[in-house]
């Protein structure tokens, strides 16, 4: 796809973008073990619910420029224009978003794990979680970054909008490395509910991104 | 290369942005081999025309049709056919121009090789400056690489906005020239600009929009 190859080179060009969301999953991660101590069992209470909800955070904040440039030179209204169906433009870009902003906090994320003293199998379903968890959060977030495309004080209300959208992502997502620690309870059915809504927002989430561009361009 | 016979057709169309009507009852044809040069004051909706020409905007009410078939509907077929050249240049600042019209061109789904990227921006007057970042040209140049999409486009109907804002008397006359070369090979344009435009084929007609109607 020529949009993703595209995204890329871009990103590639102006590497502090990806580097600030990337840092500001790190850094809200790690403050949660300066602010309530070092006591393990707390910690490893807490540790998936504040990974999970720093990820949320970090892609939130990627979000506002997924097609802010774009809008900005003029470009998104030729991709308007060209012959090829928004929706799959659309999944072009949010495919090279989540390869920029959603993998990195995938590949980080054991390290932060460690700070919370997660053990191995922990670690995995965290990681497995977070694999099939924040391509949705990309995929929601972009209608909510079409649909406030252009607009003043957009950033707030783009999260306002998104954020409880992101609930049953977070959920599910904290719930599977939670029960990963109980020896007899089971991961797989939280999996495979993620694995449903990635396949929802995948059919869903680029038609109404691409009817939510049309109004903002117009 | 001829175009095909095409025709653009509007049809009782009325726009209005926010309470206030820009106009309303337009009506025109336009077939291939001519060129409509939108006239107006500032502010009377040229722009907003165009936008609602190419599709980009939805009209209150009335049509464009393109071959008797309304924009609505044909979709991806229309813009297919359609090259549309607004005040914003539609070209990425990190990208340099031979990567934006690569990029573009696959876009608009044309074939086009590295070769002819290399042409047209010769042509466009941009030779040494290929591999530069567009951030670093200046705005007359930014604008070339935006018209160079222009050559590498088979598009019949072309809809420029104020296409010679920012160019040097040199780019004015071969953008001149690339407008009288497409209505001469039987396609359509639809500009607005504040200079008179000298055909050597195919005809002119003038649309005059009024000042801006208040009330609604």
């Amino acid at each position: 796809m020529c949009i993703v190859r595209r995204d890329i080179t871009l990103a590639m060009r102006r590497r502090t973008d990806i580097l600030t969301t990337l840092f500001f999953f790190i850094i809200v991660a790690s403050l949660f073990p300066l602010g309530v101590g070092s006591e393990k069992e707390i910690l490893r209470f807490l540790g998936p619910g504040v990974v999970w909800v720093a990820a949320l955070l970090a892609s939130m904040l990627a979000l506002e420029r997924l097609f802010a440039s774009d809008y900005a030179d003029g470009t998104l209204e030729q991709m308007l224009l060209t012959p090829q169906p928004l929706s799959v433009l659309v999944l072009g870009k949010v495919c090279a978003h989540w390869l920029l902003c959603g993998l990195p906090l995938v590949l980080i994320a054991p390290l932060i794990g460690l700070q919370y003293g997660l053990d191995g199998t922990a670690l995995a379903v965290m990681m497995a979680a977070l694999l099939i968890g924040t391509p949705v959060l990309s995929l929601v977030g972009a209608i909510g970054a079409a649909l406030t495309l252009g607009l003043r004080g957009g950033g707030i209300l783009l999260s306002l909008l998104v954020l409880p959208l992101y609930i049953p992502v977070l959920v599910y997502g904290a719930g599977a490395v939670t029960v990963s620690a109980i020896d007899l309870a089971d991961v797989q059915p939280f999996m495979a509910l993620l694995a449903a809504f990635l396949i929802l927002a995948l059919a869903f989430s680029p038609l109404a991104t691409a009817a939510a561009l049309r109004i903002s361009v117009e | 290369m001829q175009h095909a016979d095409a025709r653009l057709q509007v049809a009782a169309l009325e726009v209005q942005r926010g309470d206030r009507r820009l106009f309303s009852g337009l009506d025109f044809t336009l077939v291939s081999g001519e060129l409509l040069h939108v006239r107006g004051p500032n502010g009377c909706g040229k722009t907003t025309l165009l936008r609602a020409l190419c599709g980009l905007l939805l009209p209150q009410a009335g049509e464009v049709l393109w071959n008797g078939t309304s924009i609505r509907r044909l979709g991806e077929e229309f813009t297919r056919d359609v090259i549309f050249l607004g005040h914003l240049n539609g070209i990425k600042q990190e990208l340099n121009g031979i990567e934006n019209l690569r990029v573009a061109a696959t876009l608009d789904g044309d074939q086009v090789d590295d070769a002819a990227i290399w042409d047209a921006l010769k042509q466009i007057g941009l030779a040494g400056f290929e591999d530069l970042p567009t951030m670093v040209l200046s705005q007359g140049q930014k604008k070339r690489v935006a018209l160079a999409r222009l050559l590498l486009s088979g598009a019949k109907l072309w809809i420029l906005d104020e296409p010679f804002v920012a160019l040097d008397r040199r780019a004015v006359a071969l953008l001149e020239a690339l407008i009288v070369a497409q209505v001469g090979r039987g396609g359509l344009v639809v500009m607005t600009t504040h200079q008179e435009v000298a055909l050597t084929s195919g005809t002119i007609r003038t649309l005059d929009l009024g000042g801006p109607v208040r009330g609604g």
